[in-house]
């Protein structure tokens, strides 16, 4: 009976995907035929001589920092106020509470951060300090919820030992759960730190600085050569952000 | 006492470490003209109010609605379609890529020749690349080489969403107890039957779970790539902010929660039945 | 006078019943050790006598308070006078020695000085001197994950030592070590209770052991107290009677006793 239900699963997703296809109309044929690939290639060839004038550079090396100061501080800020969210959500101060932090933090990760964003340029005008509002509302959300969860499972012995010898509720906190806690908060706030660089560098697109809005206005100019310069920035920063992570990780959240 | 006894090893290094701190702290603020202040400003509330205000009513004319539907409909075929063809390439390219089916990894305990590791790292890189460029930076090419529409949405996932699973796939391969594999690949089998009889088994639960959170994040990134003219939810949000039409854009957001709630159902559903 | 039990039952939520009717009264300065098959009650009753679980009957008064009829601020400061040795470190695996001993007094710190001992440990040489106590002093700076058992378990005796309490409850305190250390590690608390006037109130798996450091002995048996009795006084026929048919079940901390006769009828 199992098995049966299974097999009918599989065969739903892969009549899913066969009418994803043809709903869309997309025929992978077509895609792939000569005419199509020539027309791609030609457009992938004008990105093959990136433009690397000392004025394009400096002006990439500002969009640059701009984007990575927009991730780190919007990821700092959301772990702070991720953490003040996430004590009530993990049901610490009562069911009441629980349930109003746990709506907030649904509201904020459910609104994707381009739309934040929007909201942000309207609210704060353009430039990285909407971008950096944006990561920070949205990464809130999601960084609240993984706390919360995080809260959930650690082992309460070490804060009731505390709180059992006399130590008040904040102690027993910084004491007993906080240290076991520590390692799985950072491992979270540099996953979400990774994924934000890559959210900076695409704020820009509605007006919240950095990378972003260079790509955006060379793309629609057609300057494919500044364009490929910014694609490569980008890149850079994502591995040096990734990197930093990686090391970070093996430095302070493994044993 | 001697003076040994007062002085904490640890004082120094965090000492630096908080001093290291502070000093990015400062750039950092004056960089991304960091000011919370702007919130709570009377002009920018009033700003914000208005744009929220227009909101209600949320837009529900019969035509708008078939509308809405058809948006939502062709989002999650992005997604899914767009899935699709990154398992495609991320299969082969997980499978190429991971030590785990390394031959002379098993016969030096896990740790693959120097000719093995060189063999694997352009395809490593080829994974690492495609998955670290935005998904809306690919997004907006294929708008441009392809035009308007679904398509480069597709496309785009295609390409970012194969370079996620395939890494991650590889280092699910490799996280897991390689011993059963290497004895079948000692004892003569091949590569591929090695996995198929090896790992495979003790990682089909995770591989699903990721699959499937994937495809979930896939239908997120569906609507945000809307906004550069891929298709989908995201092209009518962009067009009704455009307006100012604050009731569509209120219908839309609605819409996208359930379509997330909707998505975030299937993948428990799935995760449970499967794993 | 000191610690008092009248007629306590406990219950856990499981169903399951710890204590039934328990009569103790224990005067301040004595040493006592509880014996008892797995199951008995012990750690029940510990638990009870340091006011962490509430009985369902009965009235416990711990160094003249009715703990239990008091409001929660002044429970909390008649706790910081109590001691309790539990049989799993409660210490977690990333903070350091000092750290983890220097805890031992939050309940008696001001505000200032607990968030400073977060950062930098504000008295070194008082945790050394009571991990020197138990022949720890040299890892005064290492986190608790790289200890053994029986190290994390000294220190956790020393937590409570440098908390200074005026009762001191050990629940189990040397599963985790081999017989020799155990016994040593017994004597250094029994003396440090004697020089400083502490009521000491130890559980313990082995009898030999307890015999030899303790000057009074309480049986526990499926949560009733079958004998208690000074330590010259208990013989082979109360031993039989106390853990007759004890099930094969080993104690949850896996450690062997010293060559221990206990006959089974």
């Amino acid at each position: 009976m199992n098995r049966l239900i299974n097999l009918l699963l599989i065969l739903c997703i892969g009549a899913a995907v066969v009418a994803s296809f043809r709903y869309l109309g997309i025929d992978l044929g077509e895609l792939t035929g000569s005419g199509n690939l020539k027309q791609m290639g030609a457009y992938v060839l004008r990105f093959l001589s990136p433009d690397l004038s000392a004025g394009h550079l400096q002006a990439i090396g500002r969009g640059a920092v701009e984007t990575m100061a927009m991730s780190a501080l919007g990821t700092l800020l959301a772990a702070v106020f991720g953490l003040v969210l996430a004590l009530p959500a993990a049901g610490r101060f009562g069911w009441l509470l629980q349930s109003a932090s746990r709506l907030v933090l649904n509201g904020l990760r459910a609104i994707p951060e381009l739309v934040w964003a929007a909201l942000m340029v309207l609210a704060a005008g353009l430039g990285p300090n909407a971008g950096t509002l944006a990561l920070a509302m949205h990464t809130t959300g999601v960084l609240g919820r993984l706390f919360a969860e995080a809260l959930e499972n650690t082992p309460p012995q070490p804060a009731e030992a505390i709180r059992l010898q006399g130590g008040n509720v904040v102690w027993a906190f910084c004491y007993g759960t906080l240290p076991n806690l520590f390692p799985q908060l950072l491992a979270y706030i540099l996953y979400r730190w990774e994924n934000n660089i890559r959210m900076a560098s695409v704020l820009g697109f509605v007006g919240a600085g950095g990378l972003g809005q260079m790509l955006y206005v060379s793309l629609s100019l057609f300057q494919e050569a500044q364009a490929s310069t910014v694609i490569l920035a980008m890149l850079v920063l994502v591995f040096a952000v990734d990197g930093l992570s990686s090391w970070s990780r093996q430095r302070w959240v493994k044993a | 006492m001697l003076t040994r006894d007062t002085r904490d090893p640890a004082t120094l290094p965090r000492l630096l470490l908080s001093l290291l701190a502070l000093a990015l702290l400062w750039p950092g603020i004056h960089f991304s003209e960091l000011d919370l202040g702007v919130l709570l400003q009377a002009d920018s509330q009033s700003e914000m109010g208005r744009f929220v205000s227009a909101f209600w009513p949320p837009a529900h004319d019969e035509e708008f609605l078939q509308l809405l539907w058809q948006a939502t409909l062709q989002t999650l075929a992005i997604a899914t379609a767009g899935m699709a063809l990154a398992l495609m390439l991320a299969v082969p390219a997980s499978l190429l890529a991971s030590r785990a089916l390394s031959l002379s990894a098993a016969s030096r305990s896990g740790r693959p020749s120097a000719l093995g590791r060189l063999l694997r790292w352009p395809v490593r890189g080829l994974l690492i690349f495609l998955r670290s460029v935005p998904e809306i930076v690919w997004a907006l090419l294929f708008v441009r080489a392809v035009g308007l529409g679904p398509t480069a949405g597709v496309l785009a996932i295609a390409i970012t969403y194969s370079g996620m699973l395939g890494k991650v796939y590889a280092e699910i391969f490799e996280s897991v107890d390689q011993r059963p594999a290497h004895s079948l690949l000692q004892a003569g089998s091949g590569r591929l039957a090695a996995f198929c009889y090896g790992i495979l088994p003790n990682v089909a639960a995770e591989l699903l779970s990721y699959t499937v959170y994937r495809w979930e994040c896939a239908i997120r990134a569906s609507v945000v790539m809307g906004f550069v003219g891929a298709g989908g939810l995201g092209q009518q949000i962009d067009l009704s902010l455009r307006m100012f039409a604050g009731g569509e854009v209120a219908s839309m957001l609605l819409t996208f929660f359930v379509l997330v709630l909707f998505a975030d159902q299937i993948s428990r559903l799935l995760r449970w039945r499967f794993a | 006078m000191t610690l008092h039990l009248n007629r306590v039952s406990l219950t856990h939520g499981n169903g399951v019943r710890a204590l039934h009717e328990v009569n103790l009264h224990i005067a301040a300065g004595e040493q006592v050790a509880i014996i008892g098959p797995s199951g008995a009650g012990k750690s029940s009753l510990l638990n009870v006598l340091a006011t962490a679980l509430r009985p369902d009957n009965g009235a416990v008064e711990v160094l003249g308070e009715h703990a239990w009829q008091l409001g929660a601020h002044r429970r909390q400061q008649l706790r910081a006078r109590i001691g309790l040795v539990h049989q799993a470190p409660p210490l977690p695996p990333r903070q350091r020695v000092v750290t983890a001993v220097l805890a031992g007094k939050l309940g008696q710190w001001g505000f200032a000085k607990s968030l400073l001992s977060l950062l930098h440990p504000v008295d070194v040489p008082g945790a050394r001197a009571a991990l020197a106590k138990l022949d720890l002093g040299d890892k005064l700076f290492a986190q608790c994950q790289q200890l053994s058992g029986g190290q994390l378990q000294r220190v956790g005796i020393a937590r409570v030592l440098y908390q200074a309490p005026e009762v001191l409850l050990a629940d189990e305190p040397v599963s985790a070590m081999d017989p020799v250390l155990a016994g040593h590690t017994l004597s250094i608390l029994c003396r440090h209770a004697r020089e400083h006037k502490v009521t000491l109130v130890a559980s313990l798996h082995a009898v030999d052991l307890a015999l030899a450091h303790f000057s009074r002995i309480i049986g526990l048996r499926e949560g009733q107290v079958l004998f208690d009795l000074p330590a010259s006084d208990v013989d082979h026929d109360l031993l039989d009677k106390l853990y007759a048919n004890e099930q094969l079940l080993s104690p949850p901390v896996p450690v062997a006793p010293l060559s221990l006769q206990i006959p089974r009828c």
